[in-house]
């Protein structure tokens, strides 16, 4: 049960300070998972992100189920869920009721406008840690560039650069057998 | 039957929107402002605001905003469930399978490929995110001393976009 407890309020905390997009919960269940409660590495988590990209819906929805159902199975996923929708779900609530006062209020505007170029500079910081937890090797940092160009200059849908990076792996990884010659 | 036509729409919602984030709002318009007409266009532009002011995903935020709007509470807790709906099912399902043949070379040659590449995702969703947030010198000072601070210390994310906030207010009100 305490298990249950601890992965809820990590995820109550992820919920609750993803201000900004699915890729700002990254550094704070990279802090929570990987660091403090080192429960996943940041190897798996790459996989875990990827994989949440490639369905539909929320990124940070996706990725939630998953770290929940790797960790404990379908009530581990339940858990992590609930957390990290309950913290949204309630303030929603409060500002549905109160928006019309709350617009008006210039430090609310003041407040947000200083976390966005945070989330800059933490989700910056995640992807160099990322970054560093792969192996150093030609292949990698060829995808990993490939990658960023193909959306940041071509703008071409994630979903298809996955699925490009995931056929190079496959065949780099099938090349690389048949040279060591494990079949 | 109210429900459940709020539940459908925010299923297909969760169901056929990829790419999460702002790339969701073209469908939650197209459900919301024009099917079913429960908000109308500036209540939708309403939405942005709000969810730009409250954690977590904007599809998320707009189930539960949507749905307390059209039937209260109740409402709202139809409208997330159904957009957390088809995640829910999918990813569960996809992990089971990815957990069993992890060891596989499929699943090896797979990952060996996008992992390097979600690199470069979140590396572009940084530049992205880079051109909207940083609009000014006042937002591009406050970008470089949070670099500053996560590079010399290990303060937690979340003291991070607090003290950021705060940041912010003094910044901003000068």
């Amino acid at each position: 049960m305490k298990k249950y407890l601890s992965l809820f309020w990590i995820f109550f905390k992820v919920g609750a300070f993803t201000f900004g997009g699915g890729y700002a919960m990254v550094p704070i269940i990279q802090k929570e998972i990987v660091e403090n409660a080192e429960l996943i590495e940041n190897e798996e988590f790459l996989d875990i992100i990827a994989v949440s990209q490639s369905l539909p819906g929320a990124i940070a929805v996706n990725t939630t189920i998953f770290v929940g159902f790797k960790l404990y199975g379908i009530l581990g996923a339940l858990m992590a869920l609930l957390g990290t929708v309950l913290p949204s779900f309630l303030i929603i609530l409060v500002l549905a009721t109160f928006y019309n006062f709350i617009k008006d209020i210039p430090s609310i505007q003041m407040f947000f406008h200083g976390v966005r170029p945070a989330i800059v500079a933490l989700i910056f910081m995640a992807a160099l840690k990322l970054g560093k937890a792969i192996e150093r090797k030609t292949f990698n940092l060829i995808i990993a560039v490939t990658a960023f160009i193909a959306i940041a200059v071509f703008n071409v849908h994630p979903i298809f650069t996955i699925i490009a990076c995931a056929t190079a792996g496959l065949v780099y990884t099938k090349r690389k057998e048949k040279e060591n010659g494990v079949s | 039957m109210a429900f459940l036509r709020l539940f459908i729409a925010f299923l297909k919602i969760g169901a056929f929107s990829f790419g999460g984030g702002y790339a969701m709002l073209p469908l939650i318009e197209e459900e919301i402002v024009y099917i079913n007409q429960w908000l109308t266009h500036s209540e939708f532009i309403d939405i942005i605001a709000i969810s730009e002011m409250s954690p977590g995903p904007i599809a998320i935020n707009a189930a539960t905003f949507v749905g307390f709007r059209y039937l209260g509470v109740m409402g709202s807790i139809v409208a997330t469930i159904g957009v957390v709906f088809t995640s829910f099912v999918l990813v569960t399902g996809l992990a089971r399978i990815i957990i069993k043949y992890y060891d596989s070379y499929i699943v090896k040659g797979i990952f060996a490929g996008i992992r390097p590449a979600v690199i470069g995702l979140i590396a572009a969703a940084c530049v992205s995110l880079f051109k909207t947030s940083i609009t000014d010198v006042k937002s591009l000072l406050i970008g470089l001393a949070i670099l500053g601070i996560l590079y010399k210390t290990k303060l937690h994310p979340i003291g991070v976009i607090l003290l950021s906030g705060i940041m912010g207010i003094v910044v901003y009100s000068i």
